[in-house]
């Protein structure tokens, strides 16, 4: 399949990677040259220099053969003249536009239908969403939902005080007392998928897939403290502060939102009337102190530097703030910010690129596509959930009779709203939900991949 | 540096070569050829060996492919190829020095043309064969076979543009599609059509199968290994016209038969460097047609050995109708300037090409009219488009490198008491692949009688004007060796 990618920035970059890797024929367009040269070194895509919306260079980069447009430049504008530009030239072309500015995502259904956008994204608003659940459930690193919210795969660090440290898989029973399974194992930057002999070991995080319900019990026999977010303080007025504060606002929380310029600091009081809007600078201790870091309940760091976010969010920790979420948009989630006590990582481009993976791959595979693909393990692993339908081999079969690829695994069943922790003996059948787990690069477009021939 | 790595990719090539053995192999069992066939053997069981050793060495770790190794593996790579070539012509005893051998086939594999035997049908034919294959090999490069052949196994594959940029001619080199693997492909796929064509417009004319496949192994590399004492001399009228007009054709850059084949017809009949190129060859054609009026009998035969000599410089093939060196010295001295010239970027030909000729001059008058009207803002445009300053700076430092290398070969074969002319037209044909020079070195005679200082002098320009200087260059840079 043929992609044109028109803007090579954070996302542009991280979209390349991806889909690069995945296997599609990739042409970037972007103005900067110098950016161009570093992509065509790192990846194997064509490149091309120039203005996007402009025909000439949307004809050169193919776009008359092309199957999708991801326009992800910096202005949003830009963004919807080019897909509507390549949708003129070739209107079997799908597009996906970036769009940031609020104001526009307001009338978002308008733009779509005008513009023939086959899907927008906002990795702002996603990333707001994304940090808003992870508030409703303190205690997790991350979240990510899957059959319509029923399974949750939650990520965890073992540290030296935690109950499961040094426990095998199979004695971990006892001690949650609910049916969980761990899906993942990230250890010394590798992603494991654990066996029942799999010993946790200090500094492990590990990736846990259990029913939404069974999350307050597991959270309880783990010993984590968990407490109702009731203030949260948010550094940073950019637009996923702008966005998460309004839905914070709304389930009722008491939010603080630190920001330096006066001018924004006008606006955002304007239009977020139960926010308390801090006139300020978020990197300075006093004023941190002053707002009560140290009783709050949530702090978010969100401002547009990522070094500022980490030194912050590591002041929240040592005040202890028991729940603290840092947003990084450049630096890669890595060995070396794991180490850092930041609380979770939020990455926008990340979420945003997951998106679109989801959607590329939906069009790549009409039938049987993957319903939801997160990554997780800071990318080095995937968990996709799949529909079983009667194209899927092997429906019925116990799962111990079944060969499955080195690397994947099944991590939960679900159906007719009732989720089953598989073991050996469990099967799935037609209409049934799965999730899947699968590391090592294996891509899953549908189901049956999973099956070693 | 990654020697594993690079230990690896060069064992594929080994593999590939050893693989490309096989047909001259069997040219020479059916033709119950005792000492080649012994020479094909062994060199296949040593390929082979070297292949399992490297191999066997270089297992493991598979990370940190990046650019500069990529690089270095091109240089590496051409050097071990040759190496390896060479074997059959040594252990067939049919040339009994070793350098003689890896003269040939550095000469074949660059394309260069230019030969140490003075006389070429007593060879035999499975030697012939591989001697002419040489050039079609090399013409396109066999990296980029290796980049067509070859799943890239690497995640981050992005080091396979600095091997495309390594081994293909010109300034500026671009992917046709997004995929290294596609692109390679494509290349290849459009140089074996062409030669496939070739090959048949020579069976029109009634050459025979073999004379025709070698033939047109020498013209689609642009090389000039001929299987025939004269050349391409002895043949009609309309094979010497078959190969004028194929040569022409591989001298063009075959991103150009892509846009054909595409159907951007306009875009190829606007491209400038094509426009130059034909127009030098017409030029010069009508020029050397008018200074050597009356040696050849008819307008015809003077205007059928005229353009074939163009062709054949120009495209740095180097077969030859006829002894040049007997025409008057205006033609020589345009045939010497069609040597430095050379065919287009991203052909199979060599020389300084006419993409870097034309941004040559145009960033000279750039520079004439800005020393006029030092506050104007000028840019150099090829195709209406702006050429980037890095470019146009690299160009210049690419002709630098260019003559500095000329000047320094030159010195070092005027050691062996040759005659100036035969000394500098030495030089130029084996730095632009072209073959044969002018004087002791002319299309009639042969580069056996120089020193064994000098013949290693001209395998480095051989090897160094295939791969455009720069992966030959860096080879002798410690940096490019240092552990990282």
């Amino acid at each position: 399949m043929k992609i044109i990618i028109a803007g090579d920035g954070k996302l542009g970059a991280t979209l390349t990677r991806q889909l690069s890797s995945s296997g599609y024929d990739i042409t970037l367009i972007d103005a900067k040259k110098n950016v161009l040269e570093n992509s065509m070194e790192r990846y194997d895509v064509l490149a091309i220099q120039g203005n996007c919306v402009t025909m000439t260079v949307l004809e050169m980069a193919g776009v008359k053969d092309a199957d999708l447009l991801i326009a992800a430049t910096g202005a949003d504008e830009t963004n919807l003249l080019c897909c509507a530009t390549a949708h003129v030239m070739n209107p079997k072309l799908h597009t996906i536009a970036r769009i940031r500015n609020p104001e526009y995502y307001e009338q978002i259904y308008t733009l779509r239908d005008l513009y023939g956008l086959s899907l927008v994204v906002n990795p702002d608003r996603q990333a707001a969403i994304e940090i808003g659940h992870l508030l409703k459930y303190p205690g997790f690193l991350k979240r990510e939902g899957f059959a319509k919210g029923r399974v949750e795969i939650v990520e965890l660090r073992i540290d030296s005080k935690s109950k499961l440290c040094n426990i095998a898989l199979n004695d971990m029973y006892r001690i949650v007392r609910c049916k969980v399974l761990v899906c993942t194992v990230l250890r010394c930057g590798k992603a494991i998928i654990p066996d029942g002999n799999f010993v946790l070991r200090e500094g492990d995080r590990i990736f846990v897939t259990a029913p939404a319900n069974h999350m307050t019990i597991l959270l309880k026999y783990l010993g984590i403290i968990t407490r109702k977010v009731k203030r949260v303080i948010l550094c940073g007025g950019g637009k996923i502060s702008y966005y998460l504060a309004q839905q914070l606002e709304k389930s009722g929380m008491t939010v603080q939102l630190i920001e330096q310029k006066q001018e924004r600091c006008l606006d955002l009081a304007e239009r977020l009337p139960n926010t308390s809007i801090i006139h300020g600078d978020a990197s300075s201790q006093y004023l941190l102190d002053r707002e009560g870091l140290a009783s709050c309940d949530a702090l978010v760091t969100l401002t547009g530097m990522d070094e500022l976010n980490m030194f912050i969010s590591m002041y929240g920790s040592s005040c202890g703030v028991p729940q603290v979420i840092t947003k990084l948009d450049h630096i890669e989630p890595n060995d070396m910010v794991n180490n850092l006590s930041i609380g979770s990582v939020i990455s926008p481009k990340d979420l945003c690129c997951n998106t679109i993976v989801r959607y590329v791959r939906a069009i790549h595979n009409q039938t049987g596509a993957a319903i939801s693909i997160h990554t997780i393990a800071d990318g080095k692993a995937e968990a996709v959930e799949f529909e079983v339908n009667e194209s899927t081999n092997h429906c019925g079969q116990p799962l111990k009779e079944l060969k499955i690829k080195k690397g994947v695994l099944i991590a939960c069943i679900s159906r007719e709203g009732m989720i089953e922790i598989p073991n050996g003996e469990s099967s799935f059948r037609a209409g049934d939900m799965v999730i899947i787990v699968s590391s090592g690069g294996e891509v899953l477009y549908q189901m049956n991949d999973i099956f070693a021939n | 540096m990654n020697y594993k790595m690079m230990g690896r990719f060069i064992s594929q090539i080994l593999l590939l070569e050893a693989v490309f053995m096989l047909p001259a192999l069997s040219i020479s069992l059916v033709c119950r050829e005792g000492n080649a066939v012994y020479g094909f053997c062994v060199s296949i069981a040593v390929i082979l060996a070297a292949f399992w050793v490297l191999r066997y060495l270089c297992r493991g770790s598979q990370k940190g492919f990046y650019a500069r190794d990529g690089l270095v593996c091109v240089g590496l790579g051409w050097i071990v190829l040759s190496l390896m070539g060479c074997l059959p012509f040594y252990l067939s005893g049919e040339i009994p020095s070793f350098l003689d051998a890896l003269f040939e086939i550095v000469s074949g594999f660059t394309t260069t043309g230019a030969s140490i035997l003075p006389e070429v049908e007593s060879l035999s034919r499975g030697i012939l064969y591989w001697r002419s294959f040489s050039h079609w090999l090399g013409g396109m490069g066999i990296l980029v076979f290796l980049l067509a052949v070859v799943p890239a196994g690497e995640r981050q594959s992005g080091f396979t543009m600095h091997i495309l940029r390594a081994e293909s001619p010109g300034p500026t080199v671009g992917k046709l599609v997004p995929r290294m693997r596609r692109t390679a492909s494509i290349l290849y796929l459009l140089y074996i059509a062409l030669t496939i064509l070739n090959v048949l417009f020579l069976l029109i004319g009634k050459m025979p199968l073999y004379d025709a496949v070698c033939t047109a192994f020498g013209t689609a590399g642009t090389g000039g290994f001929g299987i025939k004492n004269d050349s391409i001399g002895g043949y009609s009228p309309y094979i010497q016209n078959v190969c004028t007009v194929f040569m022409l054709l591989f001298g063009v850059n075959f991103s150009c038969y892509y846009l054909l084949v595409m159907k951007r017809i306009r875009n190829v009949f606007r491209d400038e460097e094509l426009r130059l190129y034909f127009g030098i060859v017409l030029v010069s054609t009508g020029l050397i047609v008018w200074n050597i009026r009356g040696v050849y009998g008819t307008l015809g035969e003077t205007l059928r050995h005229g353009a074939f000599q163009v062709a054949s410089i120009i495209t740095t093939t180097g077969f030859s109708t006829t002894d040049f060196d007997l025409w008057p010295s205006f033609s020589k001295a345009i045939l010497l300037c069609l040597m430095v010239v050379g065919a287009c970027a991203g052909s199979t030909g060599g020389g300084i090409k006419c993409s870097r000729v034309l941004l040559l001059f145009k960033s000279l008058y750039r520079n004439v009219r800005k020393a006029l009207d030092p506050q104007k803002i000028q840019t150099v445009r090829i195709n209406g488009n702006r050429v980037d300053e890095s470019v146009v700076e690299n160009t210049g430092m690419y002709l630098v490198a260019y003559v500095f290398i000329i000047v320094f070969s030159f010195l070092l074969l005027s050691l062996d008491g040759f005659s100036t002319t035969t000394n500098f037209s030495a030089v130029l044909a084996c730095f632009n692949n072209i073959g044969p020079g002018l004087e002791a070195v002319g299309p009639a005679a042969n580069f056996s009688g120089y020193s064994m200082l000098s013949k290693c002098v001209l395998i480095g320009d051989m090897l160094a004007g295939r791969l455009e200087i720069y992966p030959i260059l860096i080879l002798f840079s410690r940096s490019a060796w240092r552990h990282r």
